[in-house]
């Protein structure tokens, strides 16, 4: 049933000096057939988890399991789980050789894997990503295609392996408006006609409420409320969620959250949201009895369960925080 | 298979049909052919005997006149015979040695820019040590431990020019890796060997034509200073020439036509290469395409 | 024509409404008049025609929202308006800021426009700061240049507008690498706000940031327009930022206007296909009805050189009727009726004669002369006008 997992994942990268724990205890399943978002603000450490569950980076503790097994570093190991697992990046542009064509962007996966039929892969892969006629596309520079052709060709590349997951980090922010909601329905497309799986990256709350079916909240490295879409953004637990929810430009009361994104090289004592938390400040935590606790003591690390998931004192408390 | 050679092929013909477009890389193209066709040629039609100094026929530093339509130098030798047997000389250790840099400079670049840590500091270091050194006494000692000889200039001048070519590709080589289509190649499963070849070394490659472009010159230039300090090739070249004409005062005393030939040449083959490797830069580049 | 002819029956009724409501530009004044502003460039490929007649009016202290996708002519039109433009563009029709026209100042009347009366802040603010020069001083630089202020007052100044975007008055010492994007796109702000100006034009302000951050700089951007009184040209292909910040929306479509109108009308019921497309781009978290179902707009943006004849969004639109390919609908009006109904568009007239020129502005399109109507407050392009969207809640 699951088939891509991290299990208490740990990433440390040293900056200047400073230690900075960017994925900091992450448990995270996606299970055949399904999608999930994972939502955080930039610094929060969702590019380097969903790196880590591509394969690019190395956890320092915890680990990788695909189908079952621990995803193991040697060459030939990697090589063989990306026919399985694929990314699609954040930016087409950037993401396509502008020396290749088309053809030979998609041809490229196959040709690394000595593939058989490359032709007919080819266009069937750019087919599925919907730039049809196919071959009209196969002599065409990147540099000459619409920034959601662009991100087409890309998903296609990553079809021409027959992947069973897809990664896809931001894969609309560098897009216009207009093209958005279609490479979204071409995500869900995808699952409907191949079972793809997909693990979304993206600090945007409407995108999983349009395609995801589980919803991964990511803050300072780790995963601070998790479940089904339905429920966690129609009634988020987390404080940290709902302010994110209620930023959004339709919301009537938004909570501007101070301060600017936290910092993965010194994350705060007991719960690591206790500095900005709304809760905590309008003195709700402190009703509940559980101020101490938010500044002191640290939380567990969420499981990786498909039921809703909270880390949060005052949720724990059993109240409905405000 | 089949499939694969016909798009090469294509390939090709299209790269042709778009550098035809390039009207400064034509005459680039013209002026290499006139020099390279000259050079064939000249052993078929001319004579060599008359660039012996015991043989020359003409009044010792003599205008250009019917006989000798560029003049005559200190020994009575015509300077028209002397540039074009000259040509052969300095176009074949022009390229050969900036072909040798060119691909020493690559390899090295690109493999010192690809793999990160120690492989990378330790031919750094190599390239930083041939950066210091004196390369024109390099290359003297080379010449001299390997005795004289076309092949001899060659190589120490090759040996002694890589490392500038090095740095450079190993600078646009870092950047190159830098980029998204880098990383997703990784992700579809690429090995180190496919990243070289078929990302890193086409995007530096413009640099290298432009670099190869200038290796040519210096090159030649390099060989008329051996020529001078006594490692030659043991015939007559253009830098030899200069030399020649430098050493005789030519200048001063108004023989212009012992000077001008031979420095045209130089001016005129590596304006040549500037040229194309400008125009292949653009056909290379499918983004400056179009701008002027 | 039956539709113009039953025009002047309906315009007592719209009268009384816009007589209720009295539109902002006509309560507060003029700032800003665009008059049919075309913008082309030249290329060696041919004249690239990016703005194709747009008319648009800025009362003070109201913020426009520009909405539209790349290439749509949005950036270009808001670059025109300081003639910010590179030399290939060629800028027709009149351009007109507080009754002078920007298009024949000299000169010295454009530098001292540009900063006292409008400024700009950029997309991309990490790129449009001097990575070599402390913050205080790029602020203090447009005060020091223009004269109006000695180095003395200029640094209390940059220490006022620092704690007027929320930066404490420290970081004026402070190197661009040294902030985050957030403190970066506020350090524009407060660069835009230094000499006072009473318009400010903000090119995707918050595009590369993420939502918090976003947030906190659509707050302070709604504030500073309240508190003291700046109007607003907000350009951004997201409706939905555009919709909370703005007043009134310009939904822009291959150089075009395709419609206008006051914001949340726009983004709630749009009457322009393209609209509606842009709207339904950006769900509302907790509808249903986008649960799984992202709504886009297929195809792409039409080359500005090969436009299609008559509607230049034919191609794309779910709702064309066939002569849509031959005629091109001007701005029509498309306000809500006192009873609370959307009107009709000139579809009716879609049975209109036949063979008329692509391009050419049909008869039967036009919005009658200005003397015979109210002004309408919301507008759309197109041959209909839709009905209003159905939305479920969770």
């Amino acid at each position: 049933m699951t088939l891509l997992e991290a299990i208490d994942v740990h990433v440390e990268f040293t900056a200047r000096g400073r230690r900075a724990r960017a994925v900091d205890g992450v448990n995270l399943a996606v299970g055949e057939g399904e999608i999930v978002a994972l939502v955080g603000e930039s610094g929060c450490g969702k590019t380097t988890l969903a790196r880590t569950l591509l394969g690019l980076e190395r956890p320092a503790s915890g680990a990788v399991r695909y189908g079952g097994a621990p995803l193991t570093y040697s060459t030939r190991a990697l090589k063989a789980y990306r026919r399985e697992v694929q990314l699609v990046p954040q930016d087409p542009t950037g993401s396509l050789n502008p020396r290749h064509t088309v053809y030979e962007a998609v041809a490229e996966g196959p040709r690394i894997h000595g593939l058989p039929g490359e032709r007919e892969r080819v266009a069937s892969a750019l087919s599925r990503a919907g730039l049809r006629p196919p071959e009209r596309f196969f002599p065409v520079y990147p540099h000459e295609l619409s920034g959601g052709q662009r991100q087409r060709v890309v998903i296609a590349g990553a079809l021409a392996l027959e992947p069973r997951v897809l990664v896809a980090d931001e894969p609309v922010a560098s897009l216009d408006a207009s093209v958005r909601g279609e490479i979204l329905a071409l995500l869900l497309r995808l699952r409907a006609e191949l079972g793809l799986s997909a693990l979304v990256v993206t600090h945007d709350l409407g995108l999983a409420w349009n395609i995801a079916d589980r919803v991964a909240v990511m803050y300072l490295g780790r995963i601070v409320e998790s479940g089904p879409v339905e429920q966690v953004l129609s009634a988020p637990s987390h404080p940290y969620t709902q302010a994110l929810l209620s930023v959004l430009p339709e919301s009537p009361s938004p909570i501007v959250l101070g301060g600017e994104p936290p910092d993965p090289t010194g994350i705060p004592g007991g719960c690591r949201f206790h500095p900005r938390c709304q809760v905590l400040a309008g003195g709700q935590a402190a009703e509940a009895g559980v101020d101490g606790r938010c500044r002191s003591q640290p939380l567990d690390i969420l499981p990786a369960a498909p039921g809703s998931r909270v880390a949060c004192h005052f949720a724990e408390a059993g109240r409905a925080p405000a | 298979m089949s499939d694969a050679t016909a798009r090469r092929r294509e390939g090709r013909a299209r790269f042709w049909r778009e550098y035809r477009t390039q009207r400064s890389g034509m005459y680039g193209v013209a002026i290499l052919v006139v020099a390279v066709l000259a050079a064939l040629v000249t052993p078929l039609v001319t004579d060599p005997s008359g660039l012996d100094v015991t043989r020359a026929t003409g009044e010792k530093m003599a205008p250009p006149s019917l006989g000798f339509p560029l003049g005559t130098d200190e020994s009575g030798r015509s300077i028209l015979l002397m540039v074009l047997w000259g040509s052969r000389v300095s176009l074949l250790i022009g390229f050969l040695s900036a072909l040798l840099s060119m691909v020493i400079g690559t390899v090295v670049g690109i493999v010192a820019g690809h793999f990160r840590g120690w492989p990378s500091a330790v031919l750094m270091r190599i390239t930083d040590w041939f950066l210091v050194l004196p390369s024109l006494v390099l290359a003297l000692v080379l010449a001299a431990i390997l005795g004289g000889g076309t092949s001899t200039i060659v190589l120490a001048i090759g040996v002694t020019s890589w490392a500038g070519t090095a740095r450079l590709i190993r600078a646009q080589t870092l950047t190159v890796e830098a980029r998204p289509y880098v990383e997703r190649s990784r992700v579809l499963g690429a090995g180190h060997w496919h990243v070289m070849t078929r990302h890193v070394l086409p995007n530096v490659a413009p640099l290298v034509l432009a670099n190869t472009t200038l290796t040519v010159a210096t090159a030649i230039v390099t060989e008329s200073t051996l020529a001078f300090l006594g490692a030659d090739a043991g015939q007559a070249s253009w830098g030899s020439m200069l030399r020649g004409s430098y050493d005789w005062g030519a200048v001063t005393s108004g023989a212009w036509w012992y000077v001008l030939p031979p420095g045209l040449c130089i001016v005129a083959v590596v304006l040549a290469f500037t040229l194309c490797g400008r125009a292949l830069e653009v056909v290379l580049n499918p983004r400056l395409r179009g701008v002027s | 024509m039956t539709q113009r002819e039953t025009q002047p029956e309906t315009q007592p009724e719209t009268q009384r409404e816009v007589r209720r409501e009295t539109p902002p530009e006509t309560r507060r004044g003029r700032l800003l008049e665009l008059r049919d502003v075309a913008v082309t460039y030249r290329s060696a490929a041919g004249d690239v025609p990016a703005v194709r007649g747009v008319s648009l009016t800025l009362g003070e202290g109201e913020a426009l929202g520009v909405a539209g996708e790349s290439g749509s002519g949005k950036s270009t039109l808001a670059m025109a308006l300081l003639r910010l433009l590179p030399k290939t563009a060629r800028v027709t029709g009149g351009i007109l800021l507080d009754g002078e026209d920007v298009l024949t100042m000299s000169w010295g009347r454009l530098r001292a426009v540009r900063w006292a009366s409008a400024s700009v802040v950029f997309q991309g603010a990490q790129h449009a700061l001097n990575p070599v020069r402390r913050v205080g001083a790029q602020i203090a630089e447009p005060l020091l240049v223009h004269g109006t202020a000695t180095p003395a007052r200029a640094r209390t100044r940059v220490a006022e507008l620092l704690e007027q975007v929320g930066l404490p008055a420290w970081r004026e010492r402070s190197y661009p690498h040294e902030l985050s994007g957030g403190q970066r796109q506020r350090v524009m702000i407060a660069m835009a706000l230094a000499c006072e100006p009473h318009l400010i034009i903000a090119d995707e302000p918050t595009t590369a940031l993420d939502v918090m951050i976003q947030a906190q700089v659509l707050a302070l951007i709604r504030t500073l327009i309240a508190d003291r009184g700046i109007s607003l040209i907000m350009i951004s292909h997201d409706l939905s930022v555009l919709a909370a910040t703005c007043d009134r929306l310009a939904v822009m479509y291959a150089g075009k206007v395709v419609e206008t109108g006051p914001s949340r009308e726009v983004f709630t019921a749009a009457r322009h296909p393209y609209s509606r497309a842009l709207a339904e781009a950006f769900p509302t978290v907790g509808d249903l009805a986008s649960r799984m179902a992202p709504r886009g707009l297929g195809g792409d943006p039409p080359d500005p050189m090969r436009l299609p004849g008559g509607c230049s969004f034919r191609p794309r639109c779910p709702v064309a009727l066939p002569s849509c390919a031959t005629r091109d609908v001007e701005l029509w009006p498309a306000d809500r009726t006192p009873d609370g109904q959307i009107p009709d568009g000139p579809a009716l007239d879609a049975q209109a004669p036949d063979g008329q020129a692509p391009g050419a502005p049909p008869p039967d399109g036009r919005i009658p002369p200005e003397h015979a109507r109210p002004v309408p407050r919301h507008t759309a392009a197109c041959v209909h006008v839709l009905p209003e969207p159905a939305k479920e809640s969770a």
